[in-house]
């Protein structure tokens, strides 16, 4: 496109010389314009009114057939080779181009809206002093203009002023770059002086220089001279585009890029264009037909050559050759005028057909209330509307986590305490009782301060704390205290937390509920208020979290002055470290972790010591060398951790539900049986993944093995993907058996393919990002593969984005299967975009991954209807119709090829034109589209019930090249009995009152006729699901075909064009003789009947999953709606680890004063927007671009205005 | 993608629940079962076979004589003569014996049967103008260029009817006599009625100027076709209604043949008088012809066709006896399908997955 555009222009003269530097003056528009900079419009729409007639067209004959069919037109205005009036080739020319342009002029008008929309935005400009509203199109290079919070930036700006103490800004650049953290940005300090005084900013005349416009988002180098000085400029000082002003009341930019030329529009409009497999295969076969078309006319040629010589030259008395003309020029003349009468066989409606078949399919999944979130009134959306076949042949899922298979809400469920399990509910008899949502919950309303979003269903507990017992009392305080949790409290009594994972939240929540109610932190102390009592805790050590020690502690005193250890963490760790008293305790609460890992809730364990005052001082006097010591000073606070952290008492345990989204175990239970393999691809840790992966039955008891592979080294590695193999397969070859082929266009693209391999019994694979950037080097990606594949279920955690994206591509390229990502983080965009097809979930993290992705909905279970009803349907639609596509046109073109036998290899055609023209474009386009908009093997129900029936599409059992052969084999047999039953019928037969009836109109009329008789029949009989719709388009059709017929034929039209309606009474004489129909009769029963047979026998010896599905369907009326089993209990001997979400390093900023009091105001967004992103995780929110030299002296209230 | 309907509420994005939109349109969903499959089998070949005798029995009671005469008899020094090219033009008549031992009873037709003439190329069936034809003024005078060669003639007259089809115009004639007790007798023909209505009233039709013009007036300025003895205008010597493009020994040729064997109808037993009023009785016949269509340049064949005919128009096998052996095909397939049904599909045995 680009290449068109640009010519155009050179045409136009209008294409710009290339920029070498960027100049501007600010506030000196005159000067600005002299570089004819582009303003701040822009422009994504292709065309406007004077160009949309030639680009698109140029366009649309880029298309092979399009330009194949102009080829056949300009034949066609040969005289010699004519075989076809032009209109047969230019009516249905001209329709397809037209219904393209039309979806083209279609798509261009909405983006010419939304780029209006766009353009219209306003902002503050300021023009001669003044802040002017002003529309974003007129906003030019060298423009000073003010942003307010939550403002989309105009344009690429240099920042120059904010309200911000040290002219720093907060944007969100999630429309960027997908990150949702924010980023800050500081302006010069000269600049930065101006403030808002518009008189200052109107008498602002630096002269930037800078780079030309780019795509680079990562950097900028220009200088800003202003008053003899010059100031370098870097990123810092710039926004961009795209971002959204977060955190700051107002600031100012000076316009440095506009529109076309700012660094979102360098980057964007490079969408990858997907096309299904049907795509690719369809292209083949059109290149194949191409070849038997030329095969087809070369028999042809030679055969009027033949014909030429031993007849034509004898019969050139009645029929003189034209000038010039002899036999071998004649034979080369008629492979042309049979490329004119065969090019039916490259159906010129099969683009457009395809595409109406798609478009209607991707309107039913936007229509499709079961796929529409009541809560979030989202409905499901077909982004794409090019690949739904393409789901119906999904083998593999790759899916993120948070957010796609859970709603990252984490809620506290259960707990052990002192060995007593409380939030079950048991019933007199001592039964458990299912909690649903109509369970009564406890009521907090007793605490003020208690979160209302809480719910527990346990009212004991609530009891046991008011009756104050002491383990349950220390249970809760422990849970107030030892988190890295921050506070918010902007109203009186309504605190906010902001926990840097939701686990954490999750448990100070429930300690909020319970009456322990954390309220605020210092760097020194820790206030909370106990049963409605304010007491202060004096905070002397953070032993944070790291993924070694998994666990965090902290040692507090109380107003008592008792110190206190209270510690929390992975029960493993912990009971290691219990004091020899709690043994019995800890057996019984082992009991209980299992239960709770049994049901996939992610526990904790907690425990507490109380320490003495001297041994205190001690430790701190050394734990205060230590972390300042130079060298080892890691290593040294770690033993002095594992010092103190022992001989703990322990309290019990917590058990944290992370929510999975509705439906989910029985979704991948449901995509499971039809054969499709779900990879988990999470930035998460390990432990959390695999909670999930049993929480959705993923991973099971009943699993022979789980291997978990998480070593260092690429031999590490290596060592257990093999052990792993062997111990599932032992006796797989070493080397993975690799086959390469060629397929695409030409055979030019190289595949290689690597098989699957049968292995006894399920097992699951875990591996660690580490394992897995070693892993998919290229020596280990195949072994990867091979392990990976063998089984059922692969968890991979802490993956980056870019491998989420290489796992994608690795499967892709070696197992020649249709893949499916689905995701709803930025993070997830780049695997959205590596797979097949990309799904994103709408209406949770932002609109990053929808926006990438080619489907989206609003929840994970809607995935099984997109695949199983809509993908399978898609695709059933799709095969059927290309097979019935390619049989109507075959068997229409292979009539002629009959007849050239018969009319000296002469070019005839055996029907009439105007039939050659309306063919495809009106006698069949209907009926075929009615069966492709709407057939269905059994319905939705049904479809569910049988997961199975998917399987055909993973096979590519619908449609292949097989199929296309066998497609054309009934086509010639069809074609056979269409020309030489009508033939031996009439060669030698009179009417009933003696006149002709064998002569080449009559004839052409009853082949015709038979040929549309029997596509039809042929129709019905594909036809499986038959609403008034299809009968309407068939018998419509059908009678349409005799009206055009008879008016065609009729003394009108021959009187008013005679050179075109020849036919004229043709109709009339020849269908009301009884052997025309009799003959009728006869041809569509031998092609249809043998069909039948064919079909009936086999539905009797091999009968598909289909013919079984709709064979019971017949047999009773609807499946039983599957009976909601309660889900299964497990006692599980796997426990969690500490399966947080939760970074390393927080405990240090929690107990550091700038980090509270920059925290407080400023980056809690940023912060604490919980991704699974591991870039968020693994560089925690470093406060990184916010400078150390922070004042302190800013008043506080002018600061908390500006939050929000 | 997806129009959203601007309505308030919380449910605003609602899909519609409409049959068609949920893909719940009421249907019938027909499945090839064995209670469908094999009545309509059985049903089918006994009405192919039902068929089948019937049209049998119809086509055997026509009656048919085809004589082969390119070089039968005397036809052979006929057949001689036009292999020179420079005897075209040189009357040659010749004489076949046709013995009718059946008496073809009812309407009698005669046709002239041409074989190994390709009609049906390309060229030479575009080689017409039809505007001609149909009377215009301005396509009289100046033919369409599909008719080159035939379109002008070498003083630059155009031809009229112009082209290839009209210049090959089959151009034997057939005396038929009947050689009775009382000598013989010519058997009276129809040369009118052999075309479709439509051709005869709409598609053909002379040209006309003025109210009081002879055809042959009309036609001043044209050429004839160049293998033609006469002009247009003069092709029925005794019926001249039936002249000019009108003629229908014209019409029947203009309507080229779909296959290179090919018969036209010549013209019809005129049952006025006797003896032939029931048709034609037993006896002798000979057809004296004026052989003037040259086959041998194409290796063709000529031959005349007596026949009767019924509803089911003349004398062809291929329909009755196709029946008969479909409903044959139809039966085994049938029987064959039921042993399958019953051996493995039967009470949906095959069906237990």
């Amino acid at each position: 496109m680009g290449s068109v555009v640009s010519f155009f222009e050179r045409l136009l003269g209008t294409e710009k010389k290339k920029e070498e530097e960027r100049y501007l003056r600010a506030n000196d528009r005159p000067f600005n314009l002299s570089f004819n900079y582009d303003n701040n419009a822009i422009r994504t729409s292709k065309y406007n009114i004077f160009t949309f007639l030639p680009l698109n067209l140029f366009e649309q004959f880029r298309r092979l057939a399009n330009a194949y069919f102009l080829f056949l037109m300009v034949l066609q205005l040969i005289p010699q080779i004519s075989s076809l009036s032009w209109f047969t080739t230019a009516v249905p020319l001209i329709l397809v181009l037209s219904i393209t342009a039309v979806k083209d002029a279609s798509d261009d008008i909405n983006r010419h809206k939304s780029d209006n929309q766009v353009n219209n935005r306003t902002v503050s400009v300021l023009i001669n002093g003044q802040l002017k509203e002003e529309k974003w199109m007129n906003v030019q290079v060298g423009d000073i203009i003010k942003l307010e919070n939550n403002q989309f930036v105009t344009a690429d700006l240099l920042l120059l002023s904010s309200s911000e103490p040290l002219n720093l800004v907060y944007v969100e650049t999630a429309e960027l770059d997908g990150e949702t953290n924010l980023k800050v940005k500081q302006a010069l300090t000269v600049t930065g002086e101006m403030e808002d005084r518009i008189e200052a900013l109107a008498a602002f005349n630096g002269e930037v220089r800078c780079e030309p416009p780019n795509n680079r988002l990562d950097k900028f180098k220009g200088t800003l001279s202003l008053d003899g000085h010059l100031h370098s400029l870097d990123n810092d000082k710039v926004l961009l585009r795209g971002c959204t002003l977060r955190n700051t009341e107002w600031c100012f930019g000076l316009v440095i890029f506009g529109g076309p030329d700012t660094k979102l529009m360098q980057n964007s409009g490079k969408t990858i264009f997907k096309r299904t497999s049907v795509d690719h295969l369809m292209n083949v076969l059109v290149l194949c037909i191409f070849g038997f078309l030329a095969c087809m006319c070369s028999a042809m040629a030679i055969g009027n050559a033949i014909w030429e010589v031993r007849e034509g030259s004898v019969f050139t008395v009645f029929l003189p050759r034209e000038t010039g003309i002899d036999a071998s020029l004649s034979s080369f003349l008629t492979f042309w005028s049979y490329v004119i009468v065969l090019n039916t066989v490259v159906p010129i409606s099969l683009y457009v057909s395809v595409e109406i078949i798609r478009l209607g399919n991707s309107f039913y999944i936007d229509w499709d209330r079961k796929m529409y979130h009541t809560k979030s009134d989202t409905p499901a959306q077909a982004r794409t509307t090019t690949l739904n076949e393409e789901l119906g042949q999904i083998k593999y899922i790759f899916s993120d986590k948070t957010g796609t298979l859970t709603q990252n809400i984490m809620t506290f469920n259960k707990c052990s305490i002192n060995g007593k399990v409380y939030g079950e509910l048991f019933d007199f008899s001592g039964q458990r009782v299912e909690i649903t949502e109509k369970t009564q919950t406890v009521d907090f309303m007793q605490n003020p301060l208690a979160d209302p979003k809480f719910i527990f269903h346990d009212q004991s507990l609530l009891d046991t704390v008011k009756e104050g017992d002491p383990e349950a009392q220390s249970f809760f305080r422990l849970l107030a205290l030892c988190h890295t949790v921050m506070p918010e409290e902007k109203e009186e009594g309504k605190l906010f937390y902001q926990a840097q994972s939701p686990d954490e939240g999750a448990l100070v929540t429930a300690a909020r509920n319970f009456g322990f109610v954390f309220r605020s932190r210092t760097p020194e102390t820790i206030t909370i208020w106990e049963m409605g009592r304010k007491v202060t805790y004096e905070l002397l050590a953070v032993l944070d979290f790291n993924n070694v020690r998994k666990r965090m502690s902290v040692i507090v005193r109380s107003p008592e002055g008792k110190l206190t250890l209270f510690c929390k963490g992975a029960d493993t760790i912990i009971f290691e470290r219990l004091h020899p008293s709690c043994n019995k305790l800890k057996q019984i609460t082992t009991g209980h972790l299992c239960e709770y890992a049994g049901e996939g809730l992610r526990t904790l364990a907690l425990a507490y010591k109380n320490l003495d005052e001297d041994y205190m001082d001690d430790w701190k006097q050394r734990h205060h060398e230590a972390s300042t010591a130079m060298d080892g000073r890691e290593e040294r606070l770690d033993e002095l951790y594992e010092e103190i952290e022992k001989d703990l008492l322990l309290l019990g345990a917590t058990a944290v539900e992370d929510k999975l989204q509705d439906g989910v175990p029985q979704t991948i239970e449901q995509l499971a049986k039809a054969d499709i393999k779900i990879w988990v691809l999470t930035g998460d840790k390990q432990e959390t993944a695999e909670n999930i992966g049993y929480a959705c039955n993923m991973l099971r008891e009943e699993m022979k093995d789980i291997f978990v592979v998480a070593a260092n080294t690429p031999e590490g590695v290596k060592e257990e993907l093999l052990n792993a193999r062997r111990k599932m397969c032992p006796d797989a070859a070493d080397e993975p058996e690799v086959i390469k082929s060629r397929a695409g266009l030409f055979w030019l693209k190289k595949t290689e393919f690597v098989q699957d391999e049968k292995v006894d019994g399920e097992y699951g694979l875990i591996i660690n990002g580490h394992s897995l950037a070693f892993a998919l080097d290229k020596n280990l990606q195949l072994e990867l593969l091979r392990t990976a594949c063998m089984c059922q279920t692969v968890i991979c955690c802490r993956v980056t984005p870019l491998q989420k994206a290489q796992v994608v591509q690795l499967v892709k390229k070696y197992k020649q299967a249709v893949t499916l990502a689905i995701g709803d983080g930025a993070n997830d965009v780049s695997m959205i975009k590596a797979a097949h097809i990309g799904v994103g979930i709408s209406g949770q993290e932002g609109m990053q991954a929808v926006l990438s992705s080619d489907f989206s909905f609003a929840q994970f279970r809607y995935l099984q209807r997109l695949l199983l009803v809509h993908g399978r349907w898609s695709y059933l639609r799709m095969c059927k119709f290309l097979r019935y596509f390619f049989y109507k046109n075959f068997t229409f073109t292979f009539v002629h090829f009959w007849y050239a036998f018969f009319c000296g290899f002469s070019a005839q055609t055996v029907y009439d034109e105007w039939f050659i023209t309306l063919y495809n474009l009106v006698y069949t386009a209907l009926p075929v589209l009615g069966m492709s908009l709407f057939d269905q093997d059994v319905n939705d129900r049904w479809s569910f019930q049988y997961p199975q029936l998917y399987t055909p599409g993973q096979l590519n059992q619908y449609f292949s090249k097989n199929i296309f052969v066998r497609c054309m084999m009934h086509s010639c047999y069809s074609s056979l009995i269409l020309f030489f039953i009508p033939w031996a019928a009439m060669q030698d037969t009179v009417r009933d009152d003696g006149k002709d009836i064998a002569d080449y109109q009559s004839f052409a009329l009853l082949a015709q006729t038979c040929l549309l008789v029997v596509v039809y029949i042929q129709l019905c009989l594909d036809t499986h699901y038959w609403t008034a719709v299809n009968q309407f388009f068939v018998w419509g059709s059908l009678a349409a075909y005799f009206a055009v017929s008879f008016t065609m034929y009729s003394n009108g039209m021959f009187l008013i064009f005679s050179s075109s309606f020849p036919f004229i009474g043709t109709a009339r004489n020849s269908l009301n003789q009884p052997n025309v129909w009799l003959t009728i009769l006869l041809t569509s029963l031998l092609c249809i009947l043998p069909v039948v047979t064919y079909r009936f026998i086999l539905i009797q010896l091999q009968p598909t999953i289909n013919d079984k599905v709709r064979y019971k369907v017949r047999e009773e009326t609807l499946p039983a709606p599957a009976p909601r089993r309660p889900p299964r209990r497990r006692i599980s001997t796997r426990r969690s680890g500490y399966a947080f979400s939760h970074a390393q390093g927080y405990g240090d900023l929690v107990t550091s004063g700038k980090f509270l009091l920059r925290l407080n105001l400023k980056t809690r967004p940023a912060l604490f927007s919980q991704t699974d992103s591991p870039l968020a995780e693994s560089q925690p929110q470093h406060y990184r671009t916010i400078p150390e030299e922070r004042e302190e002296g800013k008043s506080p209230t002018q600061e908390e205005a500006s939050v929000e | 993608m997806g129009k959203v309907k601007e309505k308030p509420g919380p449910l605003a994005r609602r899909p519609d629940n409409s049959a068609f939109k949920q893909q719940r349109l009421p249907a019938w969903s027909p499945m090839l079962t064995a209670n469908t499959v094999l009545p309509f089998f059985y049903l089918m070949a006994l009405i192919c076979l039902l068929l089948g005798v019937w049209l049998l029995l119809t086509v055997q009671s026509t009656h048919e004589i085809k004589k082969d005469y390119t070089d039968l008899g005397t036809c052979q020094l006929c057949h001689e003569m036009r292999k020179d090219v420079s005897n075209a033009n040189k009357p040659c008549s010749c004489r076949v014996d046709i013995p009718v031992e059946k008496a073809l009873k009812g309407d009698v037709f005669i046709y002239y049967g041409l074989r190994n003439f390709h009609q049906n190329l390309r060229r030479y069936m575009d080689s017409r103008d039809d505007g001609q034809m149909l009377g215009r003024q301005n396509k009289l005078k100046d033919p369409s260029t599909y008719c080159m060669p035939f379109r002008k003639d070498k003083d630059g007259r155009p031809i009229a009817p112009c082209g290839a089809v009209a210049n090959s115009m089959f151009n034997d004639t057939f005396i038929l006599k009947y050689h009775g007790r009382s000598g013989p007798e010519v058997v009276p023909l129809l040369r009118t009625g052999i075309t479709w209505y439509t051709d005869k009233n709409v598609k053909y039709r002379n040209p006309k100027t003025q109210e009081n013009f002879t055809l042959a007036q009309e036609f001043n300025g044209t050429a004839k076709p160049p293998f033609w003895g006469k002009p247009v205008y003069e092709l029925d010597e005794h019926n001249p209604i039936n002249n000019g493009f009108i003629n229908e020994a014209l019409i029947v040729w203009m309507r080229e043949a779909a296959f290179p064997n090919f018969k036209k109808l010549y013209g019809v037993l005129h049952r006025a008088q006797k003896p032939f009023i029931n048709g034609l009785p037993v006896g002798n016949y000979s057809v004296e012809i004026s052989y003037n269509f040259p086959v041998q340049y194409f290796r063709g064949r000529k031959e005349v066709v007596l026949t009767t005919l019924t509803w089911f128009g003349g004398q062809n096998h291929f329909l009755p006896i196709a029946y008969l052996v479909t409903s044959s095909l139809i039966f085994l397939m049938a029987v064959g399908l039921t042993v399958v049904w019953w051996k493995y599909g039967k009470g949906g045995k095959n069906m237990k997955a």
